[in-house]
């Protein structure tokens, strides 16, 4: 809109209007609200810790559980091969990653329906907090990991035949792909548990089934034809059994895998970005 | 001449009913199969003239405004009237449907106190959260800890998690964070305010040196005619969504009052809305009159006014009495008139139409009141007819002169009694 003034060109610093463009993403804005997401993080770091009587424990206990669980099940009882490496390790690697993906998609879509109070009350860039969720579940994947590298370390000095490679060095880009798709998943769910709250039990339910289509039980070698194929559609897949190349030796670290995970990521994460920015402008007209 | 800091132009919001989803995927997928079948939606309502709803519902429209900077802005208005959502769409909780709204300076809202505090964490902790919520930046907050903390009275509590404050000092705490907010524009809307008096009075308070001492801009939301006067410079009257009059702070006022007398309604009672009801006898209408003998439901303060009823006989009645009530918005009763001289009287009320006015002699403090109204046997109480709420009323304020306006924010109790205060020293 253009106005002719006698006062000259008007400066506003906030114009209200009923859509913005498709492609305003307010990252700039969200770039502005870094010290409200910090404290996001650390208030849901806090209060997770402050709640509970084993405290940061859990956080350890929960993958190392696991563990025990699949090695004894799916190990040992049905001897499921896990590419000559030892069970505990094999088995950690992919619980770990899998546990940062599920974490990201579970506590992001949750963004309006827990938030709906403050979200009502108050004007912030609303993508401040799935991001911040994302950002405090990796600090969670990083006390996680050393926990791994314990055990990895412990399996090293026992002579165990481990070979890490220099792929190593491209772990952040697979973290990169696992946030963003946990982050891109779960905001799309977010945004459309405003209008379908029935979708919230879906999720929950079927991101734990989809664990078993992600070779976090059973080696990607270990399944052929158009299992695979099935398998590699999955953008989880390519990133854990990287993971496993980069750290045991044993996997497959393949570009084009990698880059087809990568690209599934941005999609999602542009869609659902595309997706919450809209929903969010009237959600509270919805709730 | 002053900068405008707000500017609002052609500002409407729609809310759609019924079309913003059932709330469950199947029913938003049979809707959308009948659609594209080019069948009627299943789901819309069916209005009892057999019109289908369209669900278009105008809460706010064709809104133009302009605030300059320092002005106190009173915005009044009924329930409903579109009040609420003005100031969602200010505070960008909700977009507008058509319109806009143009800023300078930086916009908040005395509701948001305390928004985003978390039980576990500790009260520093929480107005570094809080202040980043509200938009602060961090040195920001850093610079206006101590001021903050020395504000609340916090003191030595302050690494304590609020979990463990009273209300008292949680409120205290998430005021102070507000109060050093600064912004240039500030909304106050006491009717969504918490119930807190205490509180009430401080956002008051805090609302005056913000406009008076520091000459920034305020819009004050408010049923509380009498704070509206004594702090905003000019007012506007929202009705349905639109902006009914818009102008100096005493003439908005006075349209809103104006309104609410003349939307009085003329008091009929159904049939069967009085239990007893044994076809005997009912009362048919009730109201109250002002001393200019207008039919009102709102009531300056210290106004004279009469109770109207009228009853229909229609069996001879023996030794009756009549009796109103007034009673206080919860039901409680504040008054009870029945007919008497020496001492209650009882009446012989032959079948017909009769018309009653009590002049009642007592003065209601500011409040919501309602009407009850019974005829029952004298010697056994046996209930002819008994309307609980018949009609309601609302007393002002405000006085017909500015020296008989109600000065507090508190009410006590309901009626002032006569009173003559002998006072000496002695």
């Amino acid at each position: 809109m253009k106005t002719i003034d006698n006062e000259g060109p008007e400066r506003w610093d906030l114009i209200i209007r009923p859509k913005t463009s498709l492609l305003n993403w307010q990252l700039k804005e969200l770039w502005a609200y870094r010290d409200l997401i910090l404290l996001f993080v650390r208030r849901d770091f806090v209060s997770i810790y402050k709640q509970t009587i084993l405290g940061p424990l859990w956080f350890i206990l929960q993958p190392l559980l696991t563990t025990i669980l699949f090695t004894v099940v799916f190990g040992n009882i049905a001897q499921i091969s896990t590419d000559d490496l030892p069970p505990v390790l094999y088995y950690m690697s992919g619980i770990v990653l899998w546990n940062y993906f599920q974490e990201c998609v579970t506590k992001t879509s949750n963004t309006f329906i827990n938030n709906a109070q403050i979200f009502g009350k108050v004007y912030f860039p609303r993508l401040s907090v799935p991001v911040s969720v994302v950002i405090s579940n990796l600090i969670l994947f990083a006390i996680q990991f050393l926990f791994f590298m314990g055990f990895f370390v412990y399996f090293v000095w026992q002579g165990v035949d481990i070979r890490p490679n220099m792929t190593i060095i491209y772990f952040p880009v697979l973290l990169i792909i696992i946030g963003g798709l946990g982050l891109g998943f779960g905001i799309i769910i977010s945004a459309l548990t405003t209008k379908y709250r029935d979708l919230k039990f879906l999720v929950d339910f079927g991101v734990k089934l989809l664990m078993y289509a992600t070779p976090v039980v059973f080696p990607l070698s270990s399944v052929s034809g158009k299992y695979k194929l099935l398998l590699l559609a999955n953008p989880m897949s390519s990133v854990i059994e990287a993971f496993r190349f980069s750290f045991l030796g044993k996997g497959a670290f393949d570009w084009t895998y990698l880059g087809y995970s990568a690209s599934f990521m941005i999609i999602v994460l542009v869609t659902g970005i595309l997706i919450f920015n809209k929903v969010e402008k009237n959600f509270m007209d919805t709730v | 001449m002053r900068e405008t800091v707000i500017k609002v132009e052609n500002l409407g919001k729609q809310y759609m009913l019924g079309v913003i989803g059932t709330g469950t995927l199947t029913r938003d997928l049979n809707m959308w199969w009948a659609r594209i079948r080019g069948k009627e939606n299943p789901y819309a309502r069916i209005n009892q003239d057999g019109s289908m709803e369209t669900g278009a519902h105008w809460a706010l429209q064709a809104i133009d405004f302009e605030v300059e900077q320092g002005e106190v802005l009173g915005i009044i208005g009924k329930n409903g009237a579109g009040k609420s959502t003005l100031l969602k769409i200010l505070s960008r909780v909700t977009t507008p449907t058509s319109g806009s709204i143009k800023i300078k300076g930086r916009i908040a809202s005395l509701l948001e106190v305390g928004t985003g505090f978390h039980p576990e964490l500790t009260g520093r902790e929480n107005i570094f959260l809080n202040g980043a919520i509200l938009g602060m930046s961090k040195p920001e907050i850093r610079n206006k800890f101590d001021e903050i903390v020395d504000f609340s009275g916090i003191g030595k509590y302050i690494d304590t998690p609020v979990k463990r404050y009273s209300s008292g000092m949680y409120v205290r705490l998430a005021f102070a964070v507000a109060a050093f907010l600064e912004p240039e524009i500030l909304i106050v809307d006491e009717v969504l305010a918490v119930g807190d008096i205490e509180f009430q009075k401080k956002c008051l308070g805090k609302m005056h040196d913000v406009s008076e001492k520091e000459g920034r801009t305020v819009l004050f939301v408010s049923h509380n005619m009498a704070a509206v006067k004594s702090l905003c410079t000019r007012a506007m009257l929202l009705n349905n969504g639109r902006m009914e009059y818009s102008g100096n702070v005493y003439a908005t006022v006075e349209k809103y009052i104006e309104k609410n007398i003349s939307a009085a309604s003329d008091g009929t009672i159904p049939e069967g809305a009085g239990i007893g009801n044994i076809g005997k006898g009912r009362f048919t209408r009730s109201y109250i009159t002002n001393d200019q003998g207008q039919r009102v439901s709102e009531l300056y303060f210290k106004q004279p006014f009469n109770i109207h009823l009228e009853l229909d006989i229609r069996k001879a009645l023996k030794n009756t009495l009549i009796s109103v009530m007034i009673t206080s918005a919860e039901g409680e009763a504040v008054a009870y008139a029945a007919p008497t001289d020496v001492g209650y009287r009882s009446l012989d009320l032959e079948p017909g139409h009769y018309a009653i006015d009590v002049a009642f002699d007592v003065t209601l403090l500011p409040k919501h009141y309602s009407l009850n109204v019974g005829l029952v046997y004298f010697s056994t109480g046996e209930t002819i007819d008994y309307v609980e709420r018949s009609y309601e009323f609302n007393v002002s304020n405000l006085g017909v002169k500015q020296e008989l306006t109600y000065p507090w924010d508190t009410v006590h109790g309901y009626v002032e009694p006569k009173t003559e205060w002998t006072i000496s020293k002695q």
